[in-house]
Protein backbone atom coordinates (compact mmCIF):
# COMPACT_ATOMS: atom_id res chain seq x y z
CA UNK A 1 0.00 0.00 0.00
CA UNK A 2 1.43 3.37 -0.96
CA UNK A 3 1.92 6.11 1.61
CA UNK A 4 -0.86 8.00 -0.12
CA UNK A 5 -3.40 5.20 0.29
CA UNK A 6 -2.31 4.73 3.90
CA UNK A 7 -3.10 8.36 4.69
CA UNK A 8 -6.53 8.05 3.02
CA UNK A 9 -7.36 4.90 4.98
CA UNK A 10 -6.17 6.57 8.19
CA UNK A 11 -8.49 9.53 7.54
CA UNK A 12 -11.43 7.15 7.11
CA UNK A 13 -10.51 5.26 10.28
CA UNK A 14 -10.43 8.46 12.35
CA UNK A 15 -13.86 9.44 11.00
CA UNK A 16 -15.21 5.98 11.84
CA UNK A 17 -13.69 6.17 15.34
CA UNK A 18 -15.28 9.60 15.92
CA UNK A 19 -18.66 8.09 15.03
CA UNK A 20 -18.30 4.89 17.04
CA UNK A 21 -16.68 6.25 20.22
CA UNK A 22 -19.78 8.06 21.56
CA UNK A 23 -21.70 4.78 21.22
CA UNK A 24 -18.94 2.61 22.69
CA UNK A 25 -18.40 4.94 25.64
CA UNK A 26 -22.14 5.05 26.29
CA UNK A 27 -22.32 8.83 26.14
CA UNK A 28 -26.07 8.67 25.58
CA UNK A 29 -26.76 6.66 28.74
CA UNK A 30 -27.89 9.68 30.75
CA UNK A 31 -30.78 10.20 28.37
CA UNK A 32 -34.16 8.52 28.31
CA UNK A 33 -33.87 8.04 24.59
CA UNK A 34 -30.18 8.03 23.70
CA UNK A 35 -28.97 9.23 20.30
CA UNK A 36 -32.12 10.87 19.03
CA UNK A 37 -31.75 13.57 16.39
CA UNK A 38 -30.62 17.04 17.45
CA UNK A 39 -33.32 18.51 15.23
CA UNK A 40 -35.95 16.72 17.29
CA UNK A 41 -34.34 17.87 20.54
CA UNK A 42 -34.59 21.46 19.32
CA UNK A 43 -38.33 20.95 18.74
CA UNK A 44 -38.67 19.71 22.32
CA UNK A 45 -36.72 22.74 23.58
CA UNK A 46 -39.05 25.05 21.66
CA UNK A 47 -42.11 23.52 23.26
CA UNK A 48 -40.39 23.86 26.67
CA UNK A 49 -39.74 27.57 26.13
CA UNK A 50 -43.15 28.24 24.57
CA UNK A 51 -45.57 25.49 25.59
CA UNK A 52 -48.38 27.15 23.61
CA UNK A 53 -46.51 27.20 20.31
CA UNK A 54 -48.23 25.19 17.63
CA UNK A 55 -46.52 24.56 14.29
CA UNK A 56 -48.62 26.50 11.77
CA UNK A 57 -47.72 24.45 8.73
CA UNK A 58 -47.22 20.73 8.24
CA UNK A 59 -45.10 18.92 5.67
CA UNK A 60 -46.82 18.31 2.34
CA UNK A 61 -45.57 14.74 2.34
CA UNK A 62 -44.45 12.74 5.30
CA UNK A 63 -42.89 9.29 4.96
CA UNK A 64 -45.55 6.91 6.30
CA UNK A 65 -43.12 5.05 8.59
CA UNK A 66 -39.63 5.18 10.03
CA UNK A 67 -38.63 2.43 7.61
CA UNK A 68 -39.72 4.41 4.56
CA UNK A 69 -37.96 7.45 5.98
CA UNK A 70 -34.67 5.62 6.40
CA UNK A 71 -35.13 4.15 2.93
CA UNK A 72 -35.41 7.68 1.52
CA UNK A 73 -32.39 8.81 3.54
CA UNK A 74 -30.38 5.90 2.14
CA UNK A 75 -31.58 6.85 -1.32
CA UNK A 76 -30.22 10.36 -0.77
CA UNK A 77 -26.85 9.01 0.38
CA UNK A 78 -26.76 6.45 -2.42
CA UNK A 79 -27.49 9.08 -5.09
CA UNK A 80 -24.68 11.24 -3.76
CA UNK A 81 -22.23 8.38 -3.42
CA UNK A 82 -23.14 7.15 -6.90
CA UNK A 83 -22.40 10.50 -8.52
CA UNK A 84 -19.12 10.83 -6.59
CA UNK A 85 -18.07 7.32 -7.58
CA UNK A 86 -19.01 8.05 -11.20
CA UNK A 87 -16.87 11.20 -11.14
CA UNK A 88 -13.76 9.53 -9.76
CA UNK A 89 -14.24 6.44 -11.91
CA UNK A 90 -14.53 8.55 -15.04
CA UNK A 91 -11.44 10.57 -14.13
CA UNK A 92 -9.43 7.45 -13.45
CA UNK A 93 -10.54 5.88 -16.70
CA UNK A 94 -9.63 8.99 -18.66
CA UNK A 95 -6.23 9.23 -17.04
CA UNK A 96 -5.51 5.57 -17.78
CA UNK A 97 -6.76 6.02 -21.34
CA UNK A 98 -4.49 9.00 -21.87
CA UNK A 99 -1.56 7.12 -20.45
CA UNK A 100 -2.20 4.13 -22.70
CA UNK A 101 -2.57 6.39 -25.72
CA UNK A 102 0.74 8.02 -24.86
CA UNK A 103 2.44 4.64 -24.52
CA UNK A 104 0.99 3.43 -27.82
CA UNK A 105 2.14 6.62 -29.52
CA UNK A 106 5.61 6.10 -28.15
CA UNK A 107 5.61 2.49 -29.36
CA UNK A 108 4.39 3.52 -32.81
CA UNK A 109 6.94 6.32 -33.14
CA UNK A 110 9.86 4.44 -31.74
CA UNK A 111 11.33 1.93 -34.20
CA UNK A 112 11.93 -1.66 -32.97
CA UNK A 113 14.58 -1.95 -30.26
CA UNK A 114 17.53 -3.12 -32.43
CA UNK A 115 16.78 -0.58 -35.18
CA UNK A 116 16.50 2.05 -32.43
CA UNK A 117 20.01 1.37 -31.17
CA UNK A 118 21.24 1.49 -34.75
CA UNK A 119 19.56 4.82 -35.39
CA UNK A 120 20.84 6.00 -32.00
CA UNK A 121 24.31 5.05 -33.13
CA UNK A 122 23.74 6.86 -36.38
CA UNK A 123 22.70 10.01 -34.63
CA UNK A 124 25.73 9.74 -32.38
CA UNK A 125 27.87 9.42 -35.46
CA UNK A 126 26.29 12.43 -37.05
CA UNK A 127 26.81 14.36 -33.78
CA UNK A 128 30.44 13.30 -33.82
CA UNK A 129 30.80 14.35 -37.42
CA UNK A 130 29.30 17.73 -36.69
CA UNK A 131 31.60 18.37 -33.78
CA UNK B 1 -29.63 21.97 11.75
CA UNK B 2 -32.99 21.64 10.10
CA UNK B 3 -35.68 23.76 11.67
CA UNK B 4 -38.78 21.62 11.30
CA UNK B 5 -41.76 22.63 9.17
CA UNK B 6 -43.92 25.25 10.88
CA UNK B 7 -41.49 25.72 13.75
CA UNK B 8 -40.68 29.34 12.97
CA UNK B 9 -43.30 32.06 13.47
CA UNK B 10 -44.55 33.37 10.09
CA UNK B 11 -42.77 36.74 10.41
CA UNK B 12 -39.42 35.02 11.03
CA UNK B 13 -40.01 32.49 8.26
CA UNK B 14 -40.70 35.29 5.77
CA UNK B 15 -37.77 37.41 6.96
CA UNK B 16 -35.27 34.55 6.52
CA UNK B 17 -36.80 33.76 3.13
CA UNK B 18 -36.29 37.38 2.06
CA UNK B 19 -32.74 37.37 3.41
CA UNK B 20 -31.83 34.16 1.56
CA UNK B 21 -33.51 34.80 -1.79
CA UNK B 22 -30.93 37.26 -3.24
CA UNK B 23 -28.05 34.90 -2.43
CA UNK B 24 -29.79 32.00 -4.16
CA UNK B 25 -30.73 34.12 -7.20
CA UNK B 26 -27.17 35.41 -7.47
CA UNK B 27 -25.97 31.82 -7.06
CA UNK B 28 -28.16 30.57 -9.91
CA UNK B 29 -26.64 33.28 -12.13
CA UNK B 30 -23.09 32.32 -11.12
CA UNK B 31 -23.90 28.67 -11.69
CA UNK B 32 -25.32 29.20 -15.21
CA UNK B 33 -22.34 31.42 -16.10
CA UNK B 34 -19.90 28.80 -14.83
CA UNK B 35 -21.60 26.02 -16.80
CA UNK B 36 -21.80 28.15 -19.96
CA UNK B 37 -18.19 29.33 -19.84
CA UNK B 38 -16.69 26.08 -18.59
CA UNK B 39 -18.95 23.18 -19.62
CA UNK B 40 -16.19 20.80 -18.49
CA UNK B 41 -16.77 21.84 -14.88
CA UNK B 42 -20.34 20.44 -14.88
CA UNK B 43 -19.05 17.08 -13.73
CA UNK B 44 -17.14 18.50 -10.77
CA UNK B 45 -20.15 20.67 -9.89
CA UNK B 46 -22.21 17.50 -9.79
CA UNK B 47 -19.63 15.85 -7.57
CA UNK B 48 -19.66 18.83 -5.15
CA UNK B 49 -23.45 18.68 -4.94
CA UNK B 50 -23.24 14.92 -4.47
CA UNK B 51 -20.83 15.37 -1.56
CA UNK B 52 -23.41 17.59 0.17
CA UNK B 53 -26.07 14.98 -0.59
CA UNK B 54 -24.11 12.18 1.04
CA UNK B 55 -22.93 14.09 4.09
CA UNK B 56 -26.26 15.69 4.94
CA UNK B 57 -27.89 12.25 4.88
CA UNK B 58 -25.31 10.82 7.31
CA UNK B 59 -26.68 11.00 10.82
CA UNK B 60 -23.83 10.36 13.21
CA UNK B 61 -23.83 9.88 16.98
CA UNK B 62 -22.04 12.56 18.94
CA UNK B 63 -20.57 13.18 22.39
CA UNK B 64 -23.75 14.76 23.76
CA UNK B 65 -25.67 11.51 23.28
CA UNK B 66 -27.68 12.75 20.34
CA UNK B 67 -27.31 12.42 16.60
CA UNK B 68 -26.67 15.03 13.99
CA UNK B 69 -25.28 15.25 10.49
CA UNK B 70 -22.51 17.10 8.64
CA UNK B 71 -23.42 19.52 5.86
CA UNK B 72 -20.81 18.89 3.16
CA UNK B 73 -20.91 22.51 2.01
CA UNK B 74 -17.26 23.41 2.66
CA UNK B 75 -15.95 21.48 -0.35
CA UNK B 76 -18.18 23.20 -2.92
CA UNK B 77 -17.56 26.62 -1.35
CA UNK B 78 -13.79 26.14 -1.64
CA UNK B 79 -13.97 24.75 -5.19
CA UNK B 80 -16.61 26.99 -6.77
CA UNK B 81 -17.03 29.86 -4.29
CA UNK B 82 -20.00 30.29 -1.93
CA UNK B 83 -22.64 31.69 -4.37
CA UNK B 84 -22.71 28.40 -6.28
CA UNK B 85 -22.85 26.46 -3.01
CA UNK B 86 -25.99 28.44 -2.14
CA UNK B 87 -27.73 26.75 -5.07
CA UNK B 88 -26.36 23.25 -4.42
CA UNK B 89 -27.27 23.53 -0.72
CA UNK B 90 -30.78 24.73 -1.54
CA UNK B 91 -31.34 21.75 -3.84
CA UNK B 92 -30.31 19.38 -1.04
CA UNK B 93 -32.58 21.14 1.47
CA UNK B 94 -35.51 21.07 -0.97
CA UNK B 95 -35.06 17.32 -1.51
CA UNK B 96 -35.11 16.75 2.25
CA UNK B 97 -38.06 19.09 2.84
CA UNK B 98 -40.21 17.57 0.10
CA UNK B 99 -39.41 13.88 0.40
CA UNK B 100 -38.23 13.34 3.97
CA UNK B 101 -40.33 15.87 5.93
CA UNK B 102 -36.92 16.95 7.21
CA UNK B 103 -36.79 20.71 7.49
CA UNK B 104 -39.65 22.33 5.62
CA UNK B 105 -40.91 24.76 3.01
CA UNK B 106 -41.83 27.47 5.53
CA UNK B 107 -38.45 27.14 7.24
CA UNK B 108 -36.56 26.70 3.95
CA UNK B 109 -35.38 30.32 3.98
CA UNK B 110 -33.88 29.98 7.47
CA UNK B 111 -32.31 26.60 6.70
CA UNK B 112 -30.88 27.85 3.40
CA UNK B 113 -29.45 30.85 5.23
CA UNK B 114 -27.62 28.72 7.80
CA UNK B 115 -26.50 25.78 5.66
CA UNK B 116 -26.18 27.15 2.14
CA UNK B 117 -25.14 30.77 2.81
CA UNK B 118 -23.63 31.49 6.26
CA UNK B 119 -21.71 28.20 6.57
CA UNK B 120 -20.17 28.26 3.07
CA UNK B 121 -19.18 31.94 3.35
CA UNK B 122 -17.61 31.46 6.78
CA UNK B 123 -15.73 28.34 5.64
CA UNK B 124 -14.59 30.03 2.44
CA UNK B 125 -13.46 33.09 4.43
CA UNK B 126 -11.29 31.01 6.75
CA UNK B 127 -9.94 29.02 3.81
CA UNK B 128 -8.91 32.19 1.97
CA UNK B 129 -7.46 33.77 5.10
CA UNK B 130 -5.28 30.74 5.85
CA UNK B 131 -4.29 30.47 2.19
CA UNK B 132 -3.03 34.04 2.30
CA UNK B 133 -0.67 33.08 5.11
CA UNK B 134 0.52 30.13 3.01
CA UNK B 135 -0.80 27.46 5.32
CA UNK B 136 -0.57 24.05 3.54
CA UNK B 137 -3.55 23.38 1.27
CA UNK B 138 -4.94 20.40 3.17
CA UNK B 139 -4.88 22.28 6.48
CA UNK B 140 -6.82 25.17 4.96
CA UNK B 141 -9.30 22.70 3.45
CA UNK B 142 -9.80 21.04 6.85
CA UNK B 143 -10.51 24.33 8.62
CA UNK B 144 -12.66 25.58 5.74
CA UNK B 145 -14.95 22.55 6.01
CA UNK B 146 -14.82 22.49 9.84
CA UNK B 147 -15.87 26.14 10.10
CA UNK B 148 -18.55 25.83 7.39
CA UNK B 149 -20.10 22.95 9.33
CA UNK B 150 -19.92 24.51 12.78
CA UNK B 151 -21.08 28.00 11.75
CA UNK B 152 -24.15 26.45 10.12
CA UNK B 153 -25.25 25.01 13.46
CA UNK B 154 -24.40 28.19 15.38
CA UNK B 155 -26.55 30.21 12.97
CA UNK B 156 -29.43 27.74 13.46
CA UNK B 157 -29.11 28.26 17.22
CA UNK B 158 -29.26 32.05 16.75
CA UNK B 159 -32.28 31.73 14.47
CA UNK B 160 -34.18 29.67 17.03
CA UNK B 161 -33.12 31.89 19.94
CA UNK B 162 -34.38 34.96 18.04
CA UNK B 163 -37.73 33.27 17.42
CA UNK B 164 -38.05 31.69 20.87
CA UNK B 165 -36.29 33.81 23.51
CA UNK B 166 -36.38 32.27 26.97
CA UNK B 167 -39.16 33.81 29.14
CA UNK B 168 -36.74 34.41 32.04
CA UNK B 169 -33.24 34.62 30.57
CA UNK B 170 -34.21 36.06 27.17
CA UNK B 171 -32.32 35.70 23.91
CA UNK B 172 -29.01 34.73 25.52
CA UNK B 173 -30.61 32.07 27.69
CA UNK B 174 -32.31 30.53 24.68
CA UNK B 175 -29.09 30.79 22.67
CA UNK B 176 -27.31 28.78 25.37
CA UNK B 177 -30.04 26.17 25.25
CA UNK B 178 -30.15 25.77 21.47
CA UNK B 179 -26.38 26.15 21.27
CA UNK B 180 -25.86 23.23 23.65
CA UNK B 181 -28.21 21.09 21.54
CA UNK B 182 -26.72 21.99 18.16
CA UNK B 183 -23.25 23.50 18.41
CA UNK B 184 -21.72 21.27 21.10
CA UNK B 185 -23.09 18.15 19.39
CA UNK B 186 -21.63 19.39 16.15
CA UNK B 187 -17.98 19.82 17.19
CA UNK B 188 -16.83 16.19 16.65
CA UNK B 189 -19.01 15.99 13.54
CA UNK B 190 -17.36 19.12 12.16
CA UNK B 191 -13.99 17.41 12.70
CA UNK B 192 -15.31 14.38 10.79
CA UNK B 193 -16.53 16.62 8.00
CA UNK B 194 -13.15 18.36 7.86
CA UNK B 195 -11.35 15.02 7.53
CA UNK B 196 -13.75 13.71 4.87
CA UNK B 197 -13.38 16.92 2.88
CA UNK B 198 -9.59 16.60 3.08
CA UNK B 199 -9.93 13.01 1.81
CA UNK B 200 -12.02 14.07 -1.19
CA UNK B 201 -9.68 16.99 -1.89
CA UNK B 202 -6.69 14.62 -1.86
CA UNK B 203 -8.47 12.41 -4.42
CA UNK B 204 -9.25 15.49 -6.49
CA UNK B 205 -5.61 16.65 -6.43
CA UNK B 206 -4.65 13.25 -7.82
CA UNK B 207 -7.39 13.03 -10.42
CA UNK B 208 -8.28 16.57 -11.47
CA UNK B 209 -5.13 18.69 -11.25
CA UNK B 210 -5.99 20.77 -14.30
CA UNK B 211 -9.47 21.54 -13.05
CA UNK B 212 -8.24 22.57 -9.60
CA UNK B 213 -5.61 24.84 -11.13
CA UNK B 214 -8.23 26.56 -13.28
CA UNK B 215 -10.43 27.05 -10.21
CA UNK B 216 -7.50 28.58 -8.34
CA UNK B 217 -7.40 25.90 -5.64
CA UNK B 218 -4.00 24.72 -6.83
CA UNK B 219 -1.68 27.53 -7.79
CA UNK B 220 0.15 27.14 -11.05
CA UNK B 221 3.92 27.03 -11.03
CA UNK B 222 6.20 26.07 -8.21
CA UNK B 223 3.72 26.08 -5.33
CA UNK B 224 1.41 23.79 -7.29
CA UNK B 225 4.22 21.33 -7.82
CA UNK B 226 5.29 21.20 -4.19
CA UNK B 227 1.69 20.71 -3.07
CA UNK B 228 0.90 17.90 -5.48
CA UNK B 229 4.19 16.30 -4.57
CA UNK B 230 3.30 16.54 -0.90
CA UNK B 231 0.09 14.63 -1.61
CA UNK B 232 1.68 12.08 -3.90
CA UNK B 233 4.47 11.29 -1.47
Amino acid sequence: MSRNTKINVLLLLVVAALAVLPLALGLGDHKEEPFTGADGEAETAITEIEPDYKPWFSPLYEPPSGEIESALFSLQAALGAGVLAYYFGLRRGRRQGEQQARERERDAEGTPPDAESASGGASEESMAERS
Amino acid sequence: MHIAEGFLPPAHAIAWGVASAPFVVHGVRSLTREVREHPESTLLLGASGAFTFVLSALKLPSVTGSCSHPTGTGLGAILFRPPIMAVLGTITLLFQALLLAHGGLTTLGANVFSMAIAGPWAGYGIYRLLRRYQVPLMVTVFFGAFVADLVTYCVTSVQLALAFPDPSSGFLGALGKFGSIFSVTQIPLAVSEGLLTVLVMRLLVQSSKGELTRLGVLLSGKQNRTETEAVAR
